[in-house]
């Protein structure tokens, strides 16, 4: 199953690819005030609120060949991203963006600043005692997030088509494929498939999820 | 250790705050007390690193903090300070070893020997492979202690402890406070709202109240200042300890014991010596003892024939309106020292003895509180 495969490598590769600059801006917006801000938010949400069709429009108008960051792009490093599978893993990381955020922010609020407090008088630095103190406390609100912006990757479908367009063994995903053989006649089984496939892709991710969160907080409870 | 003072002269605006003062503090226990809001938590904040908006300056011996006229502003990190909060603040997903050695990762580990005398001292043992959510609110507050004393402090600030802690966890908690403070030989500044607590582990006390200093100096001193025991007495947060009245405190030292006796000598200077039950500490200790005004008579002829050992010489300085409308009788003792203590009579007994202003009197001191009991 090509599209399977295509979706799990858009879907993880977004995801990465937002995990990094999603924590940095949760943790800017939970912890930081400074002008700009609400307008910080209000961008990141942008995706979540947006048609997709139109975050894709938008991805086109600025990351295709001819648009502002497509054309900087193509002309220093010749990448290009609209039409291919590396855009669709671009519209992964937007599009899940706002739920990774919004959980690794709900969890930064909730994690005791005084912990810090007491880590920089300790002798770590700002960043070293996020890493050592916070990052480890809120690890269950980023490892839920992550997922949570990992399912919406998988099932991603107005932006990618309109940006990434839907190019068998290219871009086309589980959802974009179920769209396809629902158009043509006599595919019920082939579309029932897919079905089950992205359900048990779905439930897995969920799974997964609720495990990892389990261990992590019984790591920290330390009932061992 | 060093030996260097902390020197900082503060303007700030917190709120409706408006703290504006200066503090000098070497070597031993600064005890930092007023009215709840009087800015105590925000001084140590704002000395520690972790409030940066502050005018003025801060420099320990050569190292200056901060100063905001020369735009230095050294990060928390950098300061050497050990701070103990209010809570213990330990990391939730560490052990208790590693939540102790912390400090030490990062500063550099401190003298040998260092790290297993103070888990001694703090009976730190058999906690080290402990997480923080297993230990008793009392073994928090000790391994917090000793986390903060790791890290090679060159200044030690304590935010009330014990505020969080119930009677019987100081209790527990105190002996090693009371071992701690004087074999550091670093500057701590102690912020609590138990006078009980001051007095057992200042020697020297601060006084603020609306973000000002209000006094300052030893610790006798200090609260045995009529106006700071006004102010102490009705502020809200404080805690007068066993009693609301806190009685005149004296500075003493063992001079003799007399086991057969049951008793101990303690000197308080100028000749004056008092009788207490037997100690076991060596001749030399220094005590401080808290007498309170209830445990104190007054005659005005050297008293015999009474079961009360200790009477003292003096003469009467002032009268004063004590509540419930009983007198308190300050009788300046002889031997030229400036040791006053006061004892609460009623206004009958006043007139009675009729005691005025130089009157030779004698106070009785039916019970001698010892305040390291």
């Amino acid at each position: 199953m090509e599209a399977l495969l295509i979706s799990l490598k858009v879907g993880l590769i977004g995801t990465a690819l937002s995990l990094m600059p999603g924590i940095a801006i949760a943790w800017l917006i939970a912890r930081r005030r400074f002008p700009g801000r609400m307008l910080l938010d209000g961008l990141i949400h942008m995706p979540l609120v947006l048609p997709p069709v139109v975050t894709g429009y938008l991805l086109l108008l600025l990351f295709g060949r001819a648009g502002y960051i497509g054309a900087f792009l193509h002309a220093q490093f010749g990448l290009t991203l609209a039409f291919n599978w590396k855009g669709a893993a671009l519209v992964a990381a937007i599009t899940g963006f706002p739920l990774l955020v919004r959980a690794v922010r709900l969890s930064i609020e909730a994690a005791d600043e005084g912990l810090e407090a007491a880590a920089r008088t300790l002798g770590a630095s700002g960043f070293g005692a996020f890493v050592s103190v916070t990052l480890p406390l809120i690890m269950p609100g980023i490892i839920a997030g992550t997922l949570l912006a990992f399912a919406r990757a998988l099932g991603e479908f107005g932006a990618t088509i309109t940006f990434a367009a839907n190019i068998p063994g290219e871009t086309q995903t589980l959802p974009l494929l179920l769209y396809s053989v629902l158009q043509s006649p006599d595919s019920e089984a082939l579309g029932l498939r897919i079905v089950v496939l992205s359900l048990i892709l779905a439930a897995g991710a969920l799974f997964l999820s609720e495990w990892l969160s389990r261990v992590m907080q019984r790591r920290l409870r330390g009932a061992s | 250790m060093s030996s260097d003072i902390l020197q900082a002269d503060l303007r700030a605006r917190l709120g409706t705050l408006e703290l504006e003062l200066s503090l000098k503090a070497g070597n031993g226990t600064t005890a930092i007390v007023g009215p709840s809001g009087a800015g105590k938590t925000s001084l140590l904040r704002i000395i520690a690193g972790l409030y940066r908006q502050a005018e003025g300056r801060i420099s320990f011996g050569d190292d200056v903090f901060h100063d905001s006229a020369a735009g230095i502003f050294l990060k928390p990190e950098k300061r050497r300070i050990g701070y103990v909060f209010q809570e213990p603040r330990l990391f939730p997903h560490m052990s208790v070893a590693r939540n102790l050695d912390y400090g030490a990762r990062r500063r550099g580990a401190p003298p040998s020997g260092a790290r297993d005398e103070i888990i001694n001292l703090l009976g730190l043992e058999n906690l080290l492979e402990r997480l923080p959510h297993k230990l008793s609110g009392g073994e928090a507050q000790r391994v917090a202690m000793g986390r903060a004393l790791l890290s090679s402090p060159r200044l030690l600030l304590m935010d009330e402890p014990m505020a969080n802690l119930d009677l019987r966890r100081r209790r527990e908690i105190m002996p090693f406070l009371e071992m701690l403070h004087p074999r550091l030989s670093l500057p701590i500044l102690y912020v609590s709202h138990n006078l009980d607590e001051v007095i057992r582990l200042a020697d020297k006390v601060l006084v603020i109240e609306r973000g000002r200093v209000f006094a300052t100096g030893g610790t006798a001193q200090v609260l045995n200042r009529p106006d700071v025991q006004q102010l102490l007495a009705g502020a809200v947060g404080m805690d007068a300890g066993m009693d609301t009245d806190l009685g005149t405190i004296l500075d003493a030292s063992i001079s003799a014991h007399e086991p057969e006796k049951m008793i101990t000598r303690v000197s308080l200077g100028d000749g004056l010596v008092l009788r207490v039950p037997l100690r076991h500490e060596p001749t030399g200790t220094a005590l401080r003892l808290r007498l309170h005004p209830r445990d104190i008579a007054i005659a005005t002829q050297s008293p015999h024939g009474l079961s009360i050992r200790n009477s003292l010489p003096g003469r009467v300085n002032r009268i004063n309106v004590a509540p419930g409308g009983q007198r308190d009788v300050s009788i300046r003792l002889d031997g030229g020292g400036n040791i006053e203590i006061t004892a609460r009579i009623t206004q009958g007994a006043v007139d009675d003895l009729q005691l005025v202003r130089g009157l030779e009197v004698w106070a009785l001191v039916k019970s001698v509180a010892l305040a390291s009991d």
